[in-house]
């Protein structure tokens, strides 16, 4: 099972005191919270395209993190080098799943759908389990290992990465959305597509485009986590529905609610698996996502379906 | 300009359109009106390329269009606006007048682009006083002037009308009947689909009349507002005589 660990050993806790312990599970909740992030913003860039939920954007963030294994272990890339390979490689990946699982049936309902994006999950990790095995694989950290004192605390330099690689990712969506032709292009067809097209729109280049984006944003979501947990062909599985959960918590579609989803995802599982047991964390996230789901499928951010962007 | 000859359509296995032709001559505004459920929509769909045209021909000028795809009909000069008007809802006023000049951005004409948003403000200042709000808090009038500006956005040859005045009040309808009449003033071919057959065949050249699926009627519209069967049928004259009997 997925666990990240970005806090100091377990028994430097006791040196510490409650309120440090308490700073402690934050700044853990805060860099889980930003790769559930990540992954949520990778649901919302295919969700705001097509209303389709890729039930295989776990899948991407495995895809970002052993194919920079590979860089760096076969080609003896330096993790930079090997990052932007992985990156374009699972673009490239998501490319691929557009033209050969969504396109063919661009009439389909978008139902159908998502349960070929759960199929194509299956696919993407038997194939990966064949090539890399089923043992987990370490990322070295980026910038060392030395812990940052923090008020008692200490932060991992890779949680820095983790934070940092998030918000400039959601900066840059907006950026892409709010501002450039291009995204401006992507959210037309998804709210109104028949009007896209009257407007010379190429709707299934802008599925294609929001596949490869998404795929950028998963396997990056992929890499900077390396260091942190290590990476395995069935880490997509915990990984998709934890950011699939910070999705919904912030309203799907909304990129700024996507980040409040994932850290505060983060923070309750950090806090919940460090004052009560760690055993109930990943069961945090999904008694959250069913209550999401059942009383505010908008989101906590989320209004309704014509603010989004 | 326009040839659609003898074109038919189908939905899964259910003919729609049986063998439909019309033409709409250069500067002209042609009327098409029709019951509701006639197929003016699908006529009007299957020339803007949203739908397959198995059997006929639609020709612009010499060229057929009837195989090419929606995009290669907007870069052919046609533009539709859509029943309902379709606007762009979660973003502004201007950028729903931008993405209506999307391959005018591919081919690298941003200075002409601008001139052309400036025209559309002149023709609806309401939409230049709007033009940083969200569209989906327009009303309805606004809406579908915003819907015209986005189409005119192409600099279309021919202009498609889907029912531009459906669910507005008579004062907002008649600015935008007033506004289609100076487009065409202003060189731009009409084909008008339009529920107030009235208001539709008095600004218009020629009409047709259809009904599930074939042109039963076309004339002179000045001739089909003086038809007996148009005016029992699609202007409401003639109900009198029956509650009066
Ligand atoms: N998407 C669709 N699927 C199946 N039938 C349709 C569809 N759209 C329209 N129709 C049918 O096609 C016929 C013509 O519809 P339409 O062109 O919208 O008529 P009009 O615009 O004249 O009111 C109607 O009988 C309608 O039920
Ligand atoms: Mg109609």
């Amino acid at each position: 099972m997925w666990g990240p660990d970005t806090g100091p050993p377990r028994h430097e806790y006791n040196n510490m005191t409650f309120e440090q312990q308490i700073l402690q599970y934050l700044i853990t909740g805060v860099t889980v919270g930003s790769i559930y992030a990540l992954i949520g913003m990778g649901f919302n860039i295919i969700y705001n395209a097509t209303e389709i939920i890729n039930f295989a954007q776990g899948e991407f963030v495995m895809l970002g993190g052993l194919l920079t294994v590979s860089g760096m272990q076969l080609l003896h890339l330096p993790v930079p080098f090997a990052a932007i390979l992985a990156i374009i490689g699972v673009s490239i990946v998501g490319i691929a799943l557009d033209r050969a699982a969504i396109r063919p049936l661009k009439d389909a309902s978008p139902i159908t759908l998502i349960i070929i994006t759960i199929g194509a999950s299956i696919f993407i990790r038997g194939v990966a389990s064949l090539i890399w095995g089923k043992e987990p694989y370490l990322i070295p950290a980026f910038s060392g290992e030395e812990p940052i004192p923090f008020f008692g605390a200490v932060i991992q330099p890779q949680s820095l990465w983790v934070m940092g690689v998030a918000l400039i990712v959601v900066l840059s969506l907006r950026q892409f959305f709010g501002r450039t032709l291009t995204g401006k292009a992507m959210l037309a067809t998804a709210v109104q597509p028949r009007a896209a097209k009257l407007v010379g729109i190429d709707a299934s280049y802008m599925v294609l485009l929001s596949f490869a984006l998404s795929g950028a944003v998963g396997a990056a979501a992929g890499i900077v986590i390396g260091p942190i947990s290590m990476v395995q062909y069935d880490m997509g599985v915990m990984l998709g529905l934890k950011g699939f959960c910070a999705a919904i918590i912030g309203g799907i579609g909304h990129p700024w609610g996507v980040v409040f989803g994932g850290i505060t995802l983060g923070i309750v599982e950090s806090l919940g698996a460090g004052l009560i047991s760690s055993g109930y964390k990943d069961a945090i996230a999904f008694v959250i996502l069913l209550l999401m789901l059942f009383f505010r499928p908008q989101g906590v951010l989320g209004k309704s379906k014509g603010d989004r962007v | 300009m326009l040839k659609v000859r003898n074109i038919s359509t189908f939905y899964d296995r259910i003919q729609i359109l049986k063998g439909v032709s019309i033409h709409v001559g250069e500067g002209e505004i042609v009327a098409l009106i029709g019951a509701n459920g006639a197929g003016k929509t699908t006529l009007i769909n299957a020339i803007s390329g949203l739908l397959s045209v198995p059997d006929g021909t639609i020709m612009l000028g010499d060229r057929p269009i009837h195989n090419l795809s929606p995009v290669k009909i907007v870069k052919a000069g046609i533009s539709q606006v859509p029943e309902g008007r379709l606007i762009f809802s979660p973003l502004t006023v201007e950028d729903n007048l931008k993405l209506g000049a999307y391959l005018r951005y591919r081919s690298k004409e941003k200075d002409e682009i601008a001139q052309s948003i400036e025209e559309v403000y002149s023709l609806f200042p309401l939409l230049k006083e709007r033009s940083s709000q969200i569209a989906g808090t327009l009303s309805g009038g606004e809406q579908q002037m915003l819907a015209l500006g986005r189409a005119l956005m192409a600099r279309p040859r021919l202009l498609l009308l889907d029912e531009p005045s459906l669910g507005l009040a008579p004062l907002v309808s008649a600015q935008i009947f007033k506004t289609i009449v100076r487009l065409r003033e202003s060189g731009v071919t009409i084909l008008l689909v339009e529920q107030n057959a009235r208001a539709a065949l008095r600004m218009s050249d020629r009409g047709y009349v259809l009904e599930t699926g074939t042109v039963v009627l076309q004339d002179k519209a000045q001739r089909l507002l003086e038809n007996k069967e148009v005016q029992r049928a699609y202007l409401g004259k003639g109900k009198k005589e029956i509650w009066d009997a």
